[in-house]
């Protein structure tokens, strides 16, 4: 997922918009096609959504903040999901994030100082067999150890 | 030459495109004539990547294939695991909703039909709406999302409930730690789904369902998004299913990474555009559900089954079972173990037998301290309790639930007063803020165990007592039901409540 200048125009959002006006509660699937396109939901996007859906800006603000997924401002190149859930952590999943974010020097949702990378936690991937498991934009990996999460994150440039 | 490589993503996330990819250019500078299926997987994830050759002969399986065996595997110099219903795990199950995931390939609704599939839709069309929902009932179904309500009574409420409009909502919102089955079969047969949606939209008159599946799952939105659009182009959804007259159809939506979404109301809520909180009930969903409208919300599970509910026959799928839990469950081995995989069962098998002889332990080949049952709202449950059956009232009368029977293994290494925290920290941070007992109850339990961790003593009956609020003030089964491995973990693994005492002293 690489966003390059992630500045839409009003007359962008509103086509964005417009494909999803005939959906029944189209909200979500508005928002998840201004991110996908723009790697977040800017601010400026937020009144015009309101305005074609008929309801307030801060109803759009409250449904946009309520939402783990969407994001105010653009994430690194990269993005690392780690799963923090129980049975990977019952794999060293616990021990395995603690060292990526460590390495480097990141709290959760945090991002490289080059913007290459951010991490997130993320709760369950269905890799509950194969743990400790990770996303790295899209892609799953189970099975990880450290040597394969070093490897993950030099692909990353993180 | 017929070589089958899943395309499920717990067989992705170990290799498997890249065993795919090996495969085809070895074939192809072989001047091999292969071709590729990418089929579902079988669920023994601990072979994953597992691929199966068919050279006329029948498929004989091989796993964990890495790219560097491919050579091997084309000569014929890999060893093979036999056929796979011949290995134990799988030999040992009772696949009825997963008869087809690992078999066919998921996209091929032809290869779909000529295993069963469409059968029981066929019968459900020559059917009344009432001797469909009678059908259901009389299988014993029960919600297979966690909460166990039976399937018929719901879909008999929302088919006895006049309106313009009536809605099939799909519950794919599997947020539950240790439970894959969903995604399973999302990826793996997706038109049992897509079949299951439609016999219950005309068993209750609605034309319209959703698919509620969650962000994390992108391989799952990848392969119902197709079958979708090929189930549509073949009439099995649409206007005029198979020329029947009758109508249903289907979309796919997106969750946005909210765990209480799963709850039924709130996912009504954030399908419509809203913010995922909990509603109050009354009104239930059956009667006013989605835009208010009466809707079946049920999960994956409990849809995908009733394909061969109605293809076998009530009766056959009720033989299956212990007591009031009938038929099979998807129990989803995982975590630290060493055969993790997806194990279809009749109810009853007890606990135990499930973690040692059919997981074969722990991976780390430490001994198993404790195995949460449930997802992160469930008990953990210790050894003493390995003889319970697995069951709906079974597990609850042991103080636990078996949920959407994910079943998560720990090693000795485990400390359960960090694992009851980790469940506080969850449902503050999963919250929908909407009840007191929840929202702040969450953050004060991660406090008060940090307490005790402390070794403050003291906290204990405090903790107790918080859970105890939550347990009785909580809106939703997020709040109400985190004591359960808070109080489990306390209860049965005292010492290591009592070990950081003193620690601390």
């Amino acid at each position: 997922m690489q966003y390059p200048t992630p500045a839409p125009t009003d007359a962008e959002i509103s086509a964005l918009i417009d494909e999803h006006m005939h959906l029944e509660g189209p909200l979500l699937p508005m928002l998840h096609a201004i991110q996908d396109s723009y790697g977040h939901v800017p601010q400026m996007a937020v009144p015009i959504i309101a305005k074609a859906l008929n309801v307030t800006t801060a109803e759009v603000h409250g449904v946009i903040s309520f939402y783990h997924d969407y994001r105010k401002a653009p994430a690194g190149r990269h993005i690392l999901k780690i799963c923090r859930a129980e049975a990977c952590q019952s794999m060293g999943g616990k021990a395995l994030a603690e060292g990526v974010l460590a390495k480097l020097g990141l709290d959760w949702h945090g991002t490289t100082a080059n913007g290459n990378l951010t991490v997130e936690p993320v709760y369950c991937l269905g890799l509950c067999a194969c743990s400790p498991a990770a996303m790295i934009d899209g892609k799953v990996v189970g099975r990880l150890t450290s040597e394969r999460m070093s490897a993950l994150l030099k692909e990353a440039n993180a | 030459m017929k070589i089958y490589v899943p395309l499920d993503s717990a067989a992705k996330a170990v290799g498997a495109d890249e065993v795919a990819a090996a495969i085809r250019s070895e074939a192809d500078s072989r001047g091999l004539d292969v071709t590729i299926i990418r089929n579902g997987t079988h669920g023994m994830i601990w072979l994953e990547p597992l691929v199966e050759i068919d050279d006329g002969s029948g498929r004989q399986a091989f796993g964990p294939v890495t790219p560097e065996d491919v050579p091997a595997l084309l000569d014929g110099k890999m060893e093979s695991l036999g056929k796979v219903e011949d290995i134990p795990f799988f030999a040992r199950q009772t696949r009825l909703t997963f008869a087809r995931c690992g078999v066919i390939d998921p996209l091929d609704l032809a290869d779909y039909e000529a295993h069963g599939g469409l059968v029981g839709l066929r019968r459900a069309l020559k059917m009344s709406d009432a001797e469909i929902v009678a059908e259901v009932t009389e299988s014993g179904l029960r919600g297979r999302g966690g909460a166990g309500f039976p399937t018929g009574i719901k879909w008999n409420t929302v088919l006895g409930a006049p309106a313009d409009q009536k809605y099939i909502v799909c519950n794919a919102d599997e947020g539950d730690s240790g439970t894959f089955a969903d995604r399973m079969i999302m990826e793996g047969d997706p038109f049992t789904l897509i079949e299951g949606m439609a016999i219950a939209g005309i068993a209750v008159g609605a034309t319209k369902g959703y698919v509620y599946l969650r962000s994390e799952y992108p391989d799952a939105i990848a392969v119902m998004n197709e079958a979708v659009a090929i189930a549509r182009k073949n009439s099995v959804l649409g206007v005029d299913i198979f020329g029947s007259g009758r109508a249903f159809d289907m979309e796919i939506r997106v969750g946005a990474g909210a765990y209480v979404c799963g709850e039924e109301t709130s996912l009504l809520n954030s399908l419509e555009g809203k913010r995922g909180v909990v509603r109050a009930k009354p009104p239930l969903p059956a009667l006013e559900g989605f835009l208010g409208k009466p809707t079946v919300v049920n999960n994956v599970i409990s849809l995908a089954t009733v394909p061969v509910i109605m293809e076998r026959g009530a009766q056959h799928y009720a033989d299956f079972g212990l007591g009031r839990s009938r038929g099979t469950m998807p129990v989803q081995i995982a975590g630290n173990v060493k055969y993790g995989g997806l194990f279809e069962t009749a109810f009853g098998m007890p606990l135990g037998e499930l973690v040692n002889d059919i997981g074969g332990g722990t991976a780390t080949g430490r001994p198993v301290k404790a195995v949460q049952v449930g997802g992160p709202l469930g008990a953990y449950m210790p050894l003493s309790k390995f003889d319970t059956p697995f069951a709906y009232e079974e597990f609850g009368e042991q103080g636990g639930l078996i949920g959407h029977a994910g079943v998560v293994i720990f090693d000795d290494s485990a400390d359960m007063l960090q694992m009851a925290r980790f469940a506080m920290e969850f449902c503050a941070v999963e919250s929908c803020s909407k009840c007191t007992p929840c929202r702040i109850g969450s953050v004060r339990g991660v406090e008060t165990i940090d307490r005790i961790a402390r070794g403050d003593a003291a906290a204990i009956p405090l903790l107790t007592d918080l859970c105890e609020t939550m347990t009785e003030g909580s809106l939703c089964a997020l709040g109400g039901f985190t004591p359960y491995p808070v109080m489990s973990a306390l209860t049965h693994f005292p010492d290591d409540f009592a070990r950081q005492q003193e620690a601390a002293e």
